[in-house]
C-alpha cells in the first residue's frame, strides 16, 4: 500500500499559535506548583493557628471590615485585569494602558493595606517572633504579599512595554500571562480570607 | 469544526463572562461576611458554609476568569489541575491529621517534659 495522505506543513502562523499555547500552558503548570506552595502553609497556618501561648488570637488582632475591603479591592482588580485583556485581544493601546493602570494602583492600594495591617501588629508587639500562630499568619499571608509586589513589578513593566512597542503577538502572550497569575493570586487571597480571617474572627 | 468544539477552543472570554465572574465573586464574598458578622451560624456549620461559599468562588473564578475547559490545552490544563488538587489534599489533610494525632496521644505532662529534654539538649 502506498501512503497516499499528503502532510501539509504547518504555516508560520500556525506554528507561533503553537509555539504561544505552548508557553501558556508552561505558565499554567508553573501556577499550579506555586498552588502547592499555598497548600503546605496553609497546612502550617491550619496546624499552628491555636499555638498563641497566652498571647492574643485571631479574634481580637483581625479586622473583618478591613479584610473585606482588601478582597473587594483584589477582586475588583482581578476584573479590571480581565478588561485589560480583552482590551488587548481588541488590539486597544489606549484601553489596555488604562485598564492596566486601574489595576495597578488597585494592587498597589492592596498591598499598602496589606503592610500597614503588618506594621501595626508588629508595633503593637505582635510580630512573627511572638507564637507559632502569628508566624504562621505572617508567613501565609507575607509570601501572597510578595507574590503581589512580583506581579505588580511585572505589570508595570507591562505597561512601559505596551506603551513603547504596541500590542505585538510576544506583548499579548506576555500580558496573557500576567493576567492568568494575577487570576491566580485573587484565587489564593479567597482562601487566605475565608481561612485566616472569617474563622479567625469568627473564633472557629 | 462544530460550532461547541469552535467555542471552547476560542482563548479567553468575553465582556459578559467576566462581568458574570465578577458579579458572582462579590455576592459570594459579602454572603460569606456577613454569615460571620450577623452571627447567623456557629461552630462547624459556619466553618462548612464559609469553606463551601470559597469553593463555589474557586469554580466561578477558574470558569469565569481563568476560562478552564477553553483553549487549545483544555485537556491538560485539567489534568495538572487535578493532579495539584490530589496533592494539595494529601498535604493539607495528612499534616491536619498526623498533628491531630500528635496531640491527641500526648499528654501535656509529656508535652513539657519532652520540651524540657529539648531544652537541655541544647
Amino acid at each position: 500500500m502506498e501512503e497516499s495522505a499528503v502532510v501539509r506543513p504547518p504555516s508560520l502562523k500556525e506554528e507561533r499559535q503553537e509555539a504561544d499555547s505552548k508557553t501558556i500552558f508552561g505558565f499554567w503548570v508553573y501556577i499550579m506548583t506555586d498552588c502547592v506552595l499555598f497548600a503546605s502553609l496553609f497546612a502550617t497556618y491550619a496546624v499552628l493557628h491555636n499555638n498563641t501561648v497566652g498571647g492574643p488570637g485571631g479574634k481580637e488582632l483581625f479586622s473583618l471590615h478591613y479584610a473585606l475591603t482588601e478582597t473587594l479591592l483584589l477582586l475588583t482588580s482581578s476584573f479590571t485585569c480581565g478588561l485589560a485583556i480583552l482590551a488587548a485581544r481588541a488590539r486597544d493601546k489606549d484601553k489596555v494602558l488604562f485598564w492596566l493602570g486601574v489595576t495597578f494602583l488597585m494592587g498597589f492600594g492592596f498591598l499598602g493595606l496589606e503592610l500597614h495591617e503588618f506594621h501595626s501588629l508588629a508595633v503593637s508587639g505582635n510580630s512573627w517572633r511572638r507564637n507559632g500562630f502569628l508566624s504562621a499568619f505572617f508567613t501565609l499571608v507575607g509570601t501572597h504579599g510578595l507574590h503581589i509586589t512580583s506581579g505588580l513589578i511585572w505589570m508595570g513593566t507591562m505597561m512601559i512595554r505596551v506603551a513603547g512597542s504596541g500590542l505585538g503577538r510576544i506583548n499579548v502572550r506576555r500580558l496573557t500571562l500576567l493576567s492568568l497569575f494575577w487570576h491566580f493570586l485573587d484565587i489564593v487571597w479567597i482562601f487566605i480570607f475565608t481561612i485566616v480571617y472569617l474563622m479567625g474572627g469568627a473564633g472557629v | 469544526m462544530s460550532e461547541v468544539a469552535a467555542y471552547r477552543a476560542k482563548e479567553g472570554g468575553s465582556m459578559r463572562s467576566y462581568t458574570v465572574g465578577f458579579i458572582i465573586s462579590i455576592g459570594l464574598t459579602i454572603a460569606a461576611y456577613l454569615l460571620v458578622t450577623q452571627k447567623v451560624l456557629s461552630g462547624w456549620g459556619l466553618v462548612y458554609a464559609i469553606i463551601g461559599l470559597a469553593v463555589v468562588q474557586l469554580f466561578a473564578q477558574l470558569f469565569f476568569f481563568l476560562h478552564l475547559g477553553r483553549g487549545p490545552n483544555r485537556k491538560w490544563n485539567f489534568v495538572t489541575l487535578i493532579l495539584m488538587l490530589i496533592i494539595v489534599f494529601i498535604v493539607v489533610a495528612g499534616s491536619l491529621w498526623i498533628m491531630h494525632n500528635l496531640n491527641y496521644h500526648m499528654t501535656p505532662q509529656q508535652m513539657n517534659q519532652y520540651m524540657r529534654q529539648q531544652d537541655g539538649g541544647i
